[in-house]
């Protein structure tokens, strides 16, 4: 029997309507589950090639540093290596994945050319007909660099005497010439002034690895008639046509992503990190090309979870009502933009978390540094904001004395009300999960909190 | 040594969707010689079971079984557009998708078989058994296999459908944040019961409790897997994950494999109890919200809420080592 958790259909009756489906509400089993547990599922990498050629980088050892020179002759002495690329080989080398959407500007580079700017930065690939050919050939090449001051901080990067290295000339993402992504709503001042305490901590993450069973990955097969097929376990077959195609300068008709078994994905491929390269790679050796991410590259390399630095100032009043909420938060993006400034957007959405406070004033930092480029993660841009509104939730409700789910209850969101980003609220259900989850571990709620409605409008109830 | 027990609470919500740059998917729906019916996607199953929910939405609607229902997705030459998998849109965008495609297919598949049986199209239903009857006349009635069979060799119709979703681009507005981002919210509450060694600083999440609304379950085993599985994703953030352990001080000591970047195994996984509520949102397949990513966040702050309930240590930087618990011991310690 699947395991299911009970639906608690006395919540939302009127709602909820009769039911009267044949087969939604139903446990079905999941299509892919018995090739799954017969290991009979085909991944990417099950596909086998008599003639396939592997993929491998060679990656800066530094944080940030001038390229001086680059040799490959060693490289391309070793046994079986049959290519080298370089960013020369790459048509159109600065790509930013946002630019489907119209985000720029194109921060990235597929190969470096004058320069890295963290460690681990991609800066020749070596297609051989082994592994093994290609991992020595990586090993070869030769680069010798002039080492510049790394920036490793988020604050730091925000301030003015630290070293700019971004070639846009700021370490921030500009919002439409802000240099964060701003909330405003009503007056924060006026509510601390007002407030009869005010509260004010820090919060901070390290990054986080998507740690997907299978890493990153594809195989480029060209096929007779001249296009490429690729066989990746992208999270978004067009999404990667459509980069591909931009970054290789091939018409997307020359293209044919086919994928859908992946083995982890949790916002870890959808950089299109490896298509491009193979789609080159295959082009030039006229045979089928595999790029996948070692175990080490997908944990130190492939993009993680963005670290976050928030603080959270809070203006209470003594009945527990949240009158103004501050919230300085720093994403840090790493060297590069992919998915970032999109996540800080997401962020600033989602602020001040599921409460009705009248008074919010928010700056998302999108910050670069000389780190892995972070980008994607499941809840991207809500995950460690959530981590710190709800630690600071605890804080205040034990400042003030106040249960902390009753101190929830007296804040929480309701139909009707204005949310910090001007989006009226509707469908809200957060008083109802409160209440639920009070009852499974038998934490008393008082009558009056146990009667609060999230149709109710706020006010109704004193 | 003490073993200290504390409880944590954290409430939370989380966007369905993100439009701030377009947000669609596609699909269509074609019927086969015998009554099968073809969703061709592009959208990704990550593992999550996106394939068995939109065959379950085009079962639903179409009024035919699922195992008449064949998905065929991720291949960009034959499957129309979808934006891809991320945001928690998948179930709400591609099903919504599919709805829209497998109403037109069966808006033509009851006018083939109105046709057949000789009687308004407007007078049949389906009732999921693989049969189009007329209403109130059960007897007079026609198989999807007889009607696909008139439908191509007959009557000469194409059972067809085409369906997207897109909920239109948002821009924030620059000075204020004013924006649209997202279709609907779910929310979640989460109760977390932690054991604290004082000696090892270990934490030992021993329990979660979890109240999830969704909108509608469209598939309630699926439901739990999303739940559990995300809540021991947030265990594993909260107390065990980094790949700079030492961040931001130092770029150093970066795990490269599974023996040095730890997660729960089976004994670390805390038991959870879930209770799941439904208010169906207007927009979504059958009231769906996605719930794909949220089901990790709640755990997190609940788990360090326990943790000070346990032993007084407040700890805002994850992920909350036994090396920060300890430190933390040691500081209440001087203060006292």
């Amino acid at each position: 029997m699947p395991r299911v958790n009970p639906i608690d259909s006395s919540f939302f009756k009127d709602e909820r309507g009769p039911g009267d489906f044949t087969v939604i509400g139903k446990t079905v089993p999941r299509s892919d589950a018995l090739g799954h547990v017969t290991g009979r599922t085909q991944f990417f990498e099950d596909r086998t090639f008599p003639d396939l050629a592997h993929l491998k980088i060679h990656r800066s050892p530094h944080h940030h540093a001038l390229i001086d020179s680059v040799d490959t002759s060693e490289a391309l002495r070793v046994p079986g290596v049959l290519r080298v690329l370089t960013h020369e080989d790459v048509p159109a080398n600065w790509y930013g994945v946002l630019r489907l959407i119209g985000i720029g500007p194109d921060d990235e580079v597929v190969l470096a050319e004058d320069r890295v700017i963290y460690r681990g930065e991609p800066i020749v690939a070596v297609v051989a007909d082994s592994e093994a050919a290609a991992l020595e050939g990586a090993s070869k090449v030769k680069v010798s660099y002039t080492v510049l001051p790394a920036v490793l901080d988020v604050e730091e990067a925000m301030s003015p005497d630290a070293p700019v290295i971004k070639k846009a000339g700021t370490n921030y993402f500009v919002y439409e010439g802000h240099h964060a992504r701003r909330i405003r709503f009503g007056d924060v001042e006026a509510g601390f002034a007002q407030a009869d305490h005010v509260f004010e901590w820090r919060y901070s993450s390290a990054p986080i690895e998507h740690a997907p069973t299978e890493t990153t990955g594809c195989i480029v097969e060209p096929k007779p008639d001249g296009r490429l097929l690729i066989h990746s376990n992208t999270q978004a077959a067009f999404f990667t046509l459509d980069n591909t195609a931009l970054i290789i300068n091939r018409a997307p008709t020359d293209l044919q992503v086919k994928g859908g078994t992946v083995g982890g994905g949790f916002g870890g491929k959808v950089d299109v990190m490896v298509e491009p390269l193979a789609c080159i790679a295959a082009t030039l050796t006229n045979r089928p090309v595999k790029f996948v991410y070692t175990r080490e590259e997908e944990m130190q390399v492939s993009s993680p979870r963005a670290a976050e630095r928030i603080y959270i100032k809070d203006g209470v009043m003594n009945d527990g009502r949240i009158v103004a909420r501050k919230i300085m938060l720093y994403v840090d993006a790493g060297a590069y933009a992919r998915h970032s400034p999109y996540g800080a957007t997401k962020a600033a959405a989602h602020l001040p978390g599921p409460y009705t406070i009248p008074n919010v004033y928010a700056d998302c930092h999108c910050v670069y540094t000389n780190r892995t480029p972070s980008s994607a993660m499941r809840g991207f841009g809500v995950t460690i904001a959530d981590f710190a509104i709800e630690s600071q939730m605890d804080r205040v409700a034990r400042a003030l004395g106040m249960d902390p789910l009753q101190f929830r209850l007296v804040n929480a969101y309701r139909d009707g009300d204005m949310k910090a980003h001007r989006k009226e609220a509707s469908g809200t259900a957060l008083i109802e999960v409160i209440q639920r989850a009070a009852a499974l571990v038998g934490h008393d709620l008082p009558a009056e909190y146990q009667a609060m409605s999230s149709s109710t409008p706020r006010g109704a109830i004193a | 040594m003490t073993l200290l027990h504390g409880r944590g609470f954290a409430s939370v919500n989380y966007p369905t969707g993100m439009n701030l740059g377009g947000d669609p998917s596609q699909a269509l729906v074609h019927a086969t010689t015998m009554g099968g019916f073809v969703v061709s996607l592009s959208s990704v199953d990550l593992g999550q079971g996106l394939k068995t929910v939109v065959a379950q939405c085009a079962a639903e609607t179409l009024g035919i079984p699922m195992e008449n229902v064949i998905v065929d997705t991720a291949d960009t030459d034959t499957g129309p557009h979808c934006m891809g998998t991320f945001a928690s849109r998948g179930t709400h965008r591609v099903g919504n998708a599919v709805i829209m495609a497998a109403r037109e297919a069966r808006e033509v598949m009851l006018q083939v078989a109105a046709d057949e049986l000789e009687v308004d199209a407007g007078d049949l239903e389906t009732d999921g058994t693989g049969y189009v009857a007329v209403k109130g006349a059960a007897a007079k009635r026609i198989h999807i296999s007889d009607i696909a069979l008139a439908a191509h060799f007959k009557q000469g119709k194409t059972i067809s459908g085409r369906g997207i979703f897109l909920k239109e681009r948002s821009y924030p507005v620059p000075e204020t944040g004013e924006m649209d981002p997202d279709s609907c919210q779910a929310h979640a509450c989460t109760v977390a019961e932690v054991e604290v060694d004082d000696e090892t600083g270990v934490v030992t999440v021993l329990r979660l409790y979890n109240t999830y609304e969704i909108g509608r379950a469209l598939n309630p085993a699926m439901v739990a897997q999303q739940v559990e599985g995300g809540a021991w994703m947030g265990v594993s953030h909260a107390i065990f994950e980094s790949t700079e352990p030492y961040y931001p001080a130092s770029r150093e000591h970066g795990p490269v494999d599974f023996s040095e970047y730890l997660m729960p195994g089976p004994g670390e996984s805390p038991e959870q109890t879930s209770v799941i509520l439904e208010r169906p949102a207007s927009n979504g397949p059958f009231g769906a919200k996605g719930i794909g990513e949220m089901t990790a966040n709640a755990p997190i702050p609940a788990i360090a809420n326990a943790i000070f309930d346990a032993c007084g240590v407040r700890l805002a930087t994850m992920p909350f080592t036994p090396e920060s618990v300890l430190r933390g011991l040691d500081a209440l310690r001087d203060a006292a």
